[in-house]
């Protein structure tokens, strides 16, 4: 079992997600997410992760016919998530995210930041100038922008981009940030800096990341699940996952005899 | 030696091979080209017929003068300030309805049978003969409504007939935004709403743009409907101008004047039998042909600008 001195941030409970096609893609996962720590998600294309991911900030409510069963709540304040009677934009107000690829708007660096800020109705220039700069230097990346900041955002390399995605998740101070494979579309230096910006994030806030990459889960990650065709196989300290992992197929996964 | 010898024959065979493959890349590319060309050229034919024609009236005073009994000075001033009032009406009854209705169709409404069959509707009323709407347009608007054989009239009739461009077009250009752009602004918080007027409309204006120009330079050369709804062939008057000298500097007198417009004085005159006036005819539609193209040429203008400055 997992071992921690941190209390719970969020959990999901019995959580079951069907999409508009009746696909059942992810089966009674029932899992904690602790606060100020890096959960990683791993399994095979398809196994569910990202689904399951996205169920954290109701991205699945964008498409018509998909439906939840069952609870993610989070704490302190007990909400159930997924309750009807809660907006998805409440939840993403608190829950932000992070693509797979980076996707800054084409507008400027600092309009990128300052969204999330302009979605809530923030019209103090200060407020919003002195919000960017604390979200791009919390995304490491304010040294690199700080003189051209009103220059188009896709003027910026792969991981810029990504880390000014960050950035504008970071700006509206959120309780927990969902990373969809973050690295995935960058190379291997920029991985690097995004992975080492993780790792930074983990003082301020809860981290759920889904990973393709086994050896990135092992470096960031405080926790481990292990998912197979939706469902949760075993969740546990990530040392323990990748050195004695409890079930046969967490190990046959981790040692690459399959996947 | 054998397998040289083999490899050798092969080489042949497959230079011969790309050889016969080329020739059909050559075959295809004349007959693309003729195609353009005949497209191309009767347009640049007709022009030049139109020009030829019609250059000696091409100076000021044709512009500045009223149709007249006499050919030499018979001019087109009524007819060009009656197609840009119409115009004006046009894109402002056009434009807003046909870019929320594509914004609606393409963002708010449930996709079912029933979205399916507006969207087939939508598309043929795009086909339906501008004759139609003119017959509609005499009984909705000009009796119906009593708006009468007004500027407003042909204004909303010509505005009813470009509406399924802009929605159509609209919609494409909506289309083409990619779903990580919208999935990027929704995950910061933003209502549906949010989404469309800072990012959908904003990244789609190009396309937008591009498509109300099209239907307005269509608009500029419908006659038929035009004819329909009773306007004027011969008019030597102006419509109360819109802009006055004292406040509020604005009237909307000339919604409910009569009036002509550029491809009905060309009718008109062509009906002619003195062949001074076809003359005039010819030198109009040099003209409708101009402000035609330097409309697409500013759509294909506006629409370059715009996507400079969007890369996804």
């Amino acid at each position: 079992m997992v071992t921690t001195t941190s209390p719970i941030k969020a959990e999901s409970r019995d959580l079951n997600f069907y999409y508009s096609n009746g696909h059942k893609a992810l089966k009674g996962i029932t899992m904690p997410l602790y606060e100020k720590r890096i959960t990683a998600l791993i399994g095979p294309s398809g196994c569910g992760k990202s689904t399951f991911l996205r169920c954290f900030n109701r991205m699945h409510d964008l498409y018509p016919g998909n439906s939840y069963e069952g609870q993610i709540v989070m704490h302190p304040d007990n909400t159930n998530i997924l309750d009807n009677g809660v907006d998805p934009i409440e939840v993403r107000m608190r829950i932000s995210m992070v693509f797979q690829k980076p996707n800054p708007f084409p507008k400027s660096i600092y309009e990128n930041v300052a969204y999330g800020l302009r979605v809530r109705g923030e019209r103090n220039k200060r407020a919003v100038d002195d919000k960017v700069e604390e979200a791009l230097k919390g995304a490491a990346l304010w040294d690199e922008v700080k003189n051209r900041l009103h220059d188009l955002a896709f003027n910026l390399s792969g991981g810029q981009q990504q880390r000014l995605c960050i950035a504008r998740a970071l700006a509206t101070d959120p309780e927990i940030m969902l990373f969809d494979e973050p690295t995935s579309a960058l190379d291997p230096i920029a991985t690097a800096n995004i992975e080492e910006l993780m790792s930074e994030l983990r003082n301020k806030l809860t981290i759920l990341v889904v990973t393709h990459n086994m050896q990135q889960a092992a470096r960031v990650s405080d926790y481990t699940a292990y998912m197979y065709l939706g469902e949760l196989i075993e969740y546990d300290d990530t040392d323990r996952i990748f050195t004695n992992p409890s079930r046969k197929e967490t190990e046959d996964y981790i040692t690459g005899k399959f996947g | 030696m054998t397998t040289q010898a083999s490899v050798l024959a092969n080489l042949a065979e497959v230079r011969a091979m790309i050889r016969r493959h080329k020739r059909n890349d050559f075959i295809f590319s004349i007959i693309g080209l003729l195609a353009l060309m005949v497209g191309l050229l009767t347009l640049l034919i007709l022009f030049v017929d139109l020009v030829s024609d019609g250059y000696q009236r091409f100076n000021l005073e044709f512009l500045s003068n009223y149709p007249s009994r006499r050919a030499g000075n018979a001019g087109l001033l009524s007819a060009w300030v009656g197609s840009l009032l119409v115009m004006l009406v046009t894109f402002f009854s056009a434009v807003p309805m046909g870019v929320a209705a594509g914004v609606y169709l393409e963002e708010y409404a449930p996709k079912n049978w029933f979205s399916d069959l507006i969207e087939i509707n939508v598309t043929n009323l795009a086909g339906v003969p501008s004759i139609v709407y003119g017959l509609l347009a005499l009984s909705l608007f000009v009796y119906g409504l009593g708006l009468g054989e007004s500027i407003l009239t042909a204004g909303l009739t010509l505005g009813l007939l470009i509406l399924p461009i802009v929605i159509v077009a609209t919609r494409e250009s909506i289309r083409g935004i990619p779903v990580a752009i919208r999935e990027a602004a929704y995950a910061v918080g933003a209502t549906k709403w949010q989404v469309v007027f800072h990012h959908v409309l904003h990244y789609s204006s190009g396309g937008i743009l591009t498509g109300i120009i099209i239907g307005m330079a269509r608009a500029l050369g419908e006659t038929a409907p035009i004819i329909t709804i009773g306007a004027l062939t011969f008019i030597a008057f102006l419509p109360p101008s819109p802009i006055t000298e004292a406040a509020p500097f604005i009237n909307f007198e000339w919604l409910s004047s009569g009036f002509t417009v550029l491809p009905i004085q060309m009718f008109n005159w062509l009906s002619r039998p003195d062949h001074a006036f076809h003359i005039n005819a010819a030198a109009t539609g040099a003209l409708i042909i101009v402000v035609t193209l330097l409309m697409n040429g500013t759509a294909i203008w506006l629409r370059y600008r715009i996507r400079k400055n969007i890369k996804w």
